[in-house]
């Protein structure tokens, strides 16, 4: 009898490029990452409606109101997504919400910093979905399938985020004095955390190269960093505003933009849980859970109640 | 841990009368009921499909991908299932 040798046929797939799914085998570590990697992802898409939510209330017009909700409502379906993605890998939504509400898990540093003003909205629409859709697309491709499938919805809906947030912005920099300094103050503050999303440099990156051999990623931090600063930079010209970063410059040579890293000391200390927000939005995440838990009581016994009625007729 | 979530199910989309339903993804439920107002909201918001299944998870028995080989082997060596097996006369045309 013929036994299979299981490492070979989970190597023989990332070298077809073919994908992994739940129920193959695979290693230990390949695990693990992906549970790591997706329910950051998840936890950041919940997270990530907080600061936004923050002005829904607050919109300045019907239409942008409309707008915003069904924004924060799609990143809601987003962390939705990826939770079901994360369980296949062999754990429970519960304990993955358990990681968050405790801080053992990490989510996004962006979202730490405060929304200030409503350019803010457009800016976060703008670069932050900006950023997550170039890291997005990439991970279309990524070597586990409940994964890749997550991303492939997500993208089609976020490229509507990155347009709202444009349209916000426009509206400010095209609009009166005080608007276009608005929508300055605000790319100012979220230029260098936006760099920060796609992680650190290459060289001190502890997960890149896993990632990178198993086919989760496909680009490095500081190759998708490079071709956001390259898309972007046309963005801010057009609107007139000008990006924060004094050493900004063409390179002929290797057709692609110069550029200041962002503050890694202060991503660190964001990561470790010291950023400007980090309390609020882990306690405003722990009310919500709180608050929600006699719904969940009472759709469970209602549940229960039913089938009994079910069952006894 | 207690499970404070309910049940995992399948969803599956038929984007237009006629079409396959389609796997799309799965959620949290307690019910039915709330299963496929939970799958519109969740996979439906923007008029992906026109009618939905939803499925518990557990009532789904899968094949194993250890046994792909021997499970599925017995159709590899039945060619004359395709019609590109057998012979046509070019003079009869199209058949």
């Amino acid at each position: 009898m013929e036994t299979i040798n299981f490492e070979n046929v989970f190597e023989g797939k990332l070298a077809k490029n073919e994908m992994v799914e739940p129920k193959d085998w695979m290693p230990e570590n390949y695990r693990k990452h992906l549970i790591r990697q997706i329910s950051q992802h998840a936890h950041s898409e919940i997270v990530g409606m907080l600061p936004e939510g923050n002005w829904i209330t607050r919109a300045p017009s019907l239409r942008s109101k409309i707008v915003l909700l069904a924004k924060v409502q799609d990143e809601g379906g987003h962390g939705l997504y990826l939770y079901t993605a994360a369980e296949t890998l062999g754990i429970s939504r519960d304990e993955l919400l358990d990681n968050l509400h405790t801080g053992k898990a990490k989510y996004s540093s962006i979202f730490n910093y405060p929304t200030l003003t409503w350019a803010d909205i457009g800016a976060v629409g703008w670069l932050v979905d900006g950023a997550a859709i170039m890291n997005q697309v990439m991970l279309q491709r990524a070597s586990y399938g409940p994964y890749a499938r997550a991303m492939v919805r997500i993208c089609k809906e976020e490229s509507f985020h990155q347009r709202q947030g444009f349209e916000v912005m426009t509206r400010l920099a095209f609009g009166t004095t005080e608007q276009k300094e608005m929508a300055q103050d605000a790319l100012n503050r979220w230029w260098y955390p936006t760099m920060m999303m796609f992680g650190p440099p290459d060289a001190e990156s502890p997960n890149s190269e896993n990632a990178m051999k198993w086919r989760i990623k496909r680009e490095t931090n500081d190759q998708l960093r490079q071709k956001f600063v390259n898309q972007t930079v046309p963005q801010v010209e057009y609107l007139g505003l000008t990006v924060p970063d004094a050493q900004l410059k063409w390179n002929e040579e290797k057709k692609g933009y110069d550029f200041s890293e962002p503050n890694w000391a202060e991503f660190k200390q964001i990561i470790s849980g010291n950023g400007p927000c980090n309390k609020e939005r882990l306690a405003a995440r722990n009310k919500a859970h709180h608050d929600g838990e006699w719904v969940r009581a009472a759709a469970m016994a209602h549940a229960k109640k039913k089938n009994e009625v079910y069952e006894a007729a | 841990m207690s499970d404070n979530q309910g049940p995992v199910w399948e969803v599956f989309v038929q984007k237009k009368a006629g079409q396959p339903f389609v796997h799309c993804g799965s959620l949290h439920a307690f019910d039915k009921e709330m299963a496929l107002q939970n799958a519109r909201d969740l996979y439906t918001r923007r008029s992906e499909g026109m009618s939905l299944w939803v499925v518990p998870s557990n009532a789904i028995t899968a094949s194993s991908p250890e046994d792909q080989g021997p499970f599925f082997e017995s159709a590899n060596d039945k060619v004359y299932r395709h019609p590109t097996f057998y012979q046509i006369p070019d003079a009869i045309g199209h058949m």
